[in-house]
Parts: structure tokens; C-alpha cells; sequence
């Protein structure tokens, strides 16, 4: 226990020694938490909507009017004829329209058979899924209240649009989105990267020839050295609940016992991956290659920070389910997003919990016939 | 106890077909300073790592400081020092933290990593260097304290892989001095080098060519049976 302490120390010592190591696991997930949550915004924020109808009509008005006054929307001027949408979006006047169909109001009243047209500006995808799905949940609540003013008049009902709810996010808030894939990509960069980087950082200055001569065993060395990045990772993982709950508005809807139960899987995952890594590398170099191609930039792609994963092609979408990450980023999305229980992350929480045991598995034996 | 240090019969190392280390044989005696030479790729390393504990012969047998080289790996890394030149201090540690490292590692009390701290530090007149990083001292000093500090928990037998590689012979001069001072305490020294003029240091020496001990004996027989003026001679004779 004495020699395994000494270690660890040792270890610690490596990291507060370097700066680049500390920057890195202190600073990069704080950074990154500000930058997604400001500069990379992808919310739906101050959306100008262009309006084209007839706006004599109470019941146009009546919808112009709720659109006008959310805080997220604003009526940026009215069109004549749907022809000059194409136009408005060509000059960057509006980012959507909404077309009102004729006798709106008329239809609305005793047929229930209103007609309105959300046109999204698709040169931006995300963005325009994003708004087209947010002006649909504010013509759904108009839908509602009209409802509520017609009840009691039999089978008259009023129906303006398809009914789309959008659950858990109203406002369509990226940091909903990129706190979960954030989380993930930290705790895979601390554990996977940092740990296989200083084994084999080792092994090139050939210092851990020198740890194996010693009398500890080497499964407790490798052990030593994920330690520190342990409790690293602990202090991120901390770091970034409390910057996304109380800077970014991130709700913790779920059981927070239940989250750090999952970030503790996760990590060993990573941390056994990085051991795998170690062993597979010849070179820092090489080691954060892997980590870079094979884990980083997949953990971004899949984790719905850039793209959605539904939107991907079948092919990306296998391949996406062998990273950990992807399995991580889904369950801290259902436990703290949508504050679902352990039952209905049970899937996730098991595969994840096996890619743990298999990697842990495989590591270290890998690791020992590469001592022999 | 009349026993040597090392005892290796028969031992071979292969790697898939390729055989690095073919069936050789001798012993180390208590105390001595013996020489392991051979050229690069000749099987030196390969042979040290089994004897170090480091790695599992394919066949043969054999002790290390009285502990079997097949099954008892553990207890020899416990009673053996290892000094490599290529690098045996952490450089983004000080010179006090390194000692403590080790120490710890090897499996001192506290209180003995003190002494032997403040010892060694005063041994090696760095007392005022001890809170210095160990990367930032002369190559020099660093071989010396790394050299004390392979010592620290007073092996049997102390393994060193070519040393003294990069260093003048003024302090190489003085890096043997130290070993001749382990070896007087009654350390046997293991030793590969490089350097034929360190082999005339030896009190015996090995040749290894090609995976097998070439010749084994003090330098002043080597050099009359192959009738050279010096070691250097030796060795280009025998590798040839």
C-alpha cells in the first residue's frame, strides 16, 4: 500500500507540474461550456418572422400578435404574397414565414379547417428545424386556447396546424443539447487521452522500465496512474454540473446520484480505453492520434453537439453505437434532461456497463502478455 | 553463505523464431563487478530484462540474488537495484521527491526515507540542490543520483544498462569510483556498456555475440588469450 501511495503522489505531481496538463483538464471544460453556451449558440433566439395574410382577419391578428409577443420571436414586416419569401430570405430579412390561407379566420370558426404554412429557411437546416419546430409549438398553443374558447359547442374544433409538441426543451436551448455531449467529451479527453499519453509517455522515456523493475506490481502502477485522472475527471464532472445548472439554466431533472453513477461507469470505460491505447501505441505521437481521430471527433460528431445523429446516414449510425460516449451522452440526456429513472436507461446503462467490463477486461490483459 | 549472485544454465529467449537469447550459461559471483558486453542486438538487454524480472525465459533456469528467475520475479525486483542510463530520475520532480519516489516504491518507512534522504544528499553534496528539478542538473550529478538511488534500499545485486553513456571520462572516472565503493559494501554490480575502457574496470567479463556468451573471463586473461593490448581489441576479435 506504502509503495502504491508513493505512486500515486508521484503521479499528481506529474500533472500539477505540468502546464499544459493542468490547462487542459481545469480550464478546457470550463472554456468550452462558456463557448458552446454563447458563441456557438444554435438556439432559437430574436428569429424574425415574416408574416403574409390577411391581417384584417381577428383570428390572423389574434396569432400574429402571440407570435410578436414571445420573447424568442419577432414580427419582422408582413408579405402580400408567399412569392416574396424567397426574396425576404435571400436578403436576410427574415429567418421564417408564416402564410396565413385564405378566410383564415372564417374556416377557423365553423370548420375547424384553418390553413397556416410554417416555411423554414433551409439554407441552415438545424437552425431552421429548430424554429419551424418552435413556431409549431406557438400555433399549437393558439390552437389550444381556441379550443378552450369553442368548448362546450359540441364538435366544433379548431385545427390550424399539425399538432407537434415539443417536450422538454420549448425553446429548442443548444445547452439542453450540448451540456450532456460536452460532459462526455471531457471526461473521454481527461480519462482516455491523458492517461494513455502518460503511460506512454513513459514508456518512451523508458522511466516505466524502471517502475516495472520495482517490487509493485504493475497492475497496481497502471492503477496509480489512473487515479489521479480519476478525481480529475470527479472535479470536471462537478465543474460542469454546476456551470451548466446555475450559468446556463440546465435543469437536473433526475436523480443526481443516478447521473454521478453513470459518469463513474462512463470513466472507467474511458480510462480502460486509455490503457488499451497505451498499449497499442508506440508513441505519444500515435496514442493522441487514436485518441484524436478514433475517439475525439466521433465523440463530437455523434454526441449532437454539431449534428444531429437521427439526420445521419444508417451506416454512421452503426458505427456510432460502439462509442461509449454516444451510450453516456443518451443516459445524462434522459437522467438530467427529461428526469427519467433508472428503468428507462436501463438499455443504455447496461450496454455501457459492458463496453466497462470488456475493455477493462481486455486492457489489462493485453497489458500483461505486453509485459512478458 | 557461499552462493553466487546469479546462476543461469541453459537459458534461451525467442521471440516468435527469432532466438535473442540461445542457451547460455554462468554465474556472478558475491561482490563482483561483471561486465556484460556485446553489440547492439546482440541479446544483452533481452538476458538483463530476465534477470531483472522483467520478462519469462523460454527455457532455462536459474537464480537471482537465491530467487528463481521462473517463478519467484517478485522477490528478485525486491532484492535487486536497477540504474539505466537512458533515464532514472523523473525530470519534473526534485531531487528530494525523486528519493522519496523511490524509496516509497521499494517500500521504505518514512522515517528511513528521511535518513536515507538527508545521507544521500550529503554523500553526494547536493544539499542545497535538493528542491531542484532533477531534469535541470548536470548529466553528471544526475548519474550519480541516480545511481544512489537504484541503491536505496540496499540491493544484493545492482543492475546497471550502459550507465555512462554520454558522459566525459573525467566523470565516468568518478561515476566508478561509486561502484567500486557499492562493490567494496559487498554489492555485486551488473553492468553493460559501451565503453572498452569501462570493461578493464570489470573484475570479469562477458562477450555476448549472436545470442551466446562469446567469452567469459577477467580482462587480463581475455586479453592475453587473444593476445590484445586491451579490451577494445578483445571485443573487435571476438564480435568479428
Amino acid at each position: 500500500m506504502k509503495e502504491f501511495t508513493a505512486s500515486v503522489v508521484k503521479e499528481f505531481r506529474h500533472i500539477f507540474r505540468d502546464r499544459r496538463t493542468i490547462l487542459i483538464a481545469m480550464v478546457m471544460p470550463v472554456v468550452q461550456i462558456i463557448l458552446f453556451g454563447f458563441a456557438v449558440s444554435t438556439e432559437v433566439n430574436d428569429v424574425r418572422v415574416a408574416v403574409c395574410g390577411d391581417l384584417a382577419d381577428p383570428a390572423v391578428r389574434n396569432l400574429v400578435d402571440r407570435i410578436d409577443n414571445n420573447r424568442y420571436l419577432s414580427v419582422s414586416g408582413s408579405l402580400s404574397s408567399p412569392s416574396e419569401i424567397t426574396g425576404v430570405f435571400r436578403r436576410n430579412e427574415a429567418d421564417v414565414a408564416v402564410c396565413f390561407g385564405r378566410n383564415f379566420g372564417e374556416n377557423l370558426a365553423p370548420s375547424g379547417r384553418a390553413q397556416v404554412r410554417i416555411i423554414g429557411d433551409g439554407s441552415d437546416p438545424n437552425t431552421a428545424q429548430m424554429i419551424t419546430g418552435y413556431l409549431k409549438g406557438v400555433i399549437q398553443s393558439e390552437q389550444t386556447d381556441a379550443e378552450v374558447a369553442f368548448a362546450g359547442e359540441g364538435e366544433r374544433k379548431a385545427s390550424m396546424a399539425p399538432v407537434v409538441q415539443l417536450m422538454y426543451n420549448p425553446a429548442m436551448k443548444s445547452s439542453y443539447n450540448f451540456v450532456p455531449g460536452v460532459m462526455g467529451l471531457i471526461l473521454m479527453l481527461i480519462c482516455t487521452m491523458m492517461t494513455s499519453v502518460s503511460i506512454v509517455r513513459e514508456k518512451e522515456t523508458g522511466t516505466l522500465e524502471l517502475l516495472l523493475v520495482s517490487p509493485v506490481k504493475p497492475l497496481w502502477i497502471i492503477l496509480s496512474k489512473m487515479i489521479p485522472y480519476l478525481v480529475l475527471s470527479a472535479v470536471n464532472f462537478a465543474t460542469i454540473l454546476l456551470l451548466s445548472h446555475y450559468v446556463m439554466e440546465v435543469p437536473i431533472n433526475g436523480s443526481l446520484l443516478l447521473l454521478c453513477f453513470a459518469a463513474l461507469v462512463f470513466v472507467v470505460t474511458s480510462l480502460a480505453l486509455g490503457l488499451l491505447i497505451s498499449v497499442i501505441s508506440p508513441n505519444q505521437r500515435t496514442a493522441l492520434l487514436i485518441c484524436g481521430m478514433g475517439l475525439t471527433m466521433p465523440t463530437m460528431i455523434f454526441s449532437g453537439i454539431i449534428f444531429p445523429c437521427e439526420s445521419m446516414p444508417e451506416v454512421l449510425q452503426w458505427f456510432s453505437d460502439i462509442i461509449p460516449a454516444k451510450w453516456f451522452i443518451i443516459i445524462v440526456k434522459k437522467v438530467m434532461i427529461q428526469g427519467t429513472g433508472l428503468v428507462s436507461a436501463a438499455k443504455e446503462m447496461t450496454i455501457l456497463a459492458g463496453m466497462a467490463a470488456l475493455l477493462l477486461a481486455v486492457s489489462i490483459k493485453s497489458f500483461r502478455t505486453r509485459l512478458q | 553463505m557461499d552462493r553466487n549472485a546469479v546462476e543461469i544454465r541453459n537459458l534461451t529467449k525467442k521471440f516468435g523464431d527469432f532466438t535473442a537469447v540461445d542457451n547460455i550459461s554462468f554465474n556472478v559471483r558475491k561482490g563482483e563487478i561483471f561486465g556484460f558486453l556485446g553489440a547492439n542486438g546482440a541479446g544483452k538487454t533481452t538476458a538483463m530484462r530476465i534477470l531483472c524480472g522483467l520478462s519469462l525465459p523460454t527455457a532455462g533456469e536459474g537464480t537471482v540474488a537465491g530467487y528463481d528467475i521462473n517463478t519467484q520475479q517478485e522477490k528478485i525486483k525486491r532484492h535487486i537495484g536497477y540504474m539505466s542510463q537512458k533515464f532514472s530520475l523523473y525530470p519534473d520532480l526534485t531531487v528530494r521527491e525523486n528519493i522519496r519516489l523511490f524509496g516509497g516504491i521499494y517500500g521504505l518507512r518514512d522515517r528511513q526515507i528521511r535518513e536515507k534522504t538527508d545521507a544521500l544528499l550529503g554523500m553526494l553534496e547536493m544539499q542545497s540542490e535538493k528542491d531542484r528539478f532533477a531534469g535541470s542538473l548536470p548529466l553528471g550529478w544526475k548519474q550519480k543520483l541516480a545511481f544512489s538511488i537504484a541503491m536505496i534500499h540496499d540491493p544484493e545485486i545492482i543492475f546497471l544498462d550502459e550507465p555512462t553513456g554520454g558522459v566525459d571520462p573525467e566523470t565516468r572516472r568518478r561515476f566508478w569510483e561509486m561502484i567500486y565503493d557499492a562493490s567494496e559494501k559487498g554489492t555485486t554490480v551488473f553492468v553493460t556498456t559501451h565503453y572498452m575502457d569501462e570493461a578493464e574496470y570489470c573484475d570479469r567479463v562477458s562477450v555476448m555475440v549472436d545470442g551466446r556468451i562469446a567469452a567469459l573471463d577477467s580482462p587480463e586473461r581475455l586479453k592475453s588469450a587473444y593476445g590484445a593490448d586491451n579490451m577494445d581489441e578483445v571485443f573487435r576479435i571476438i564480435v568479428r
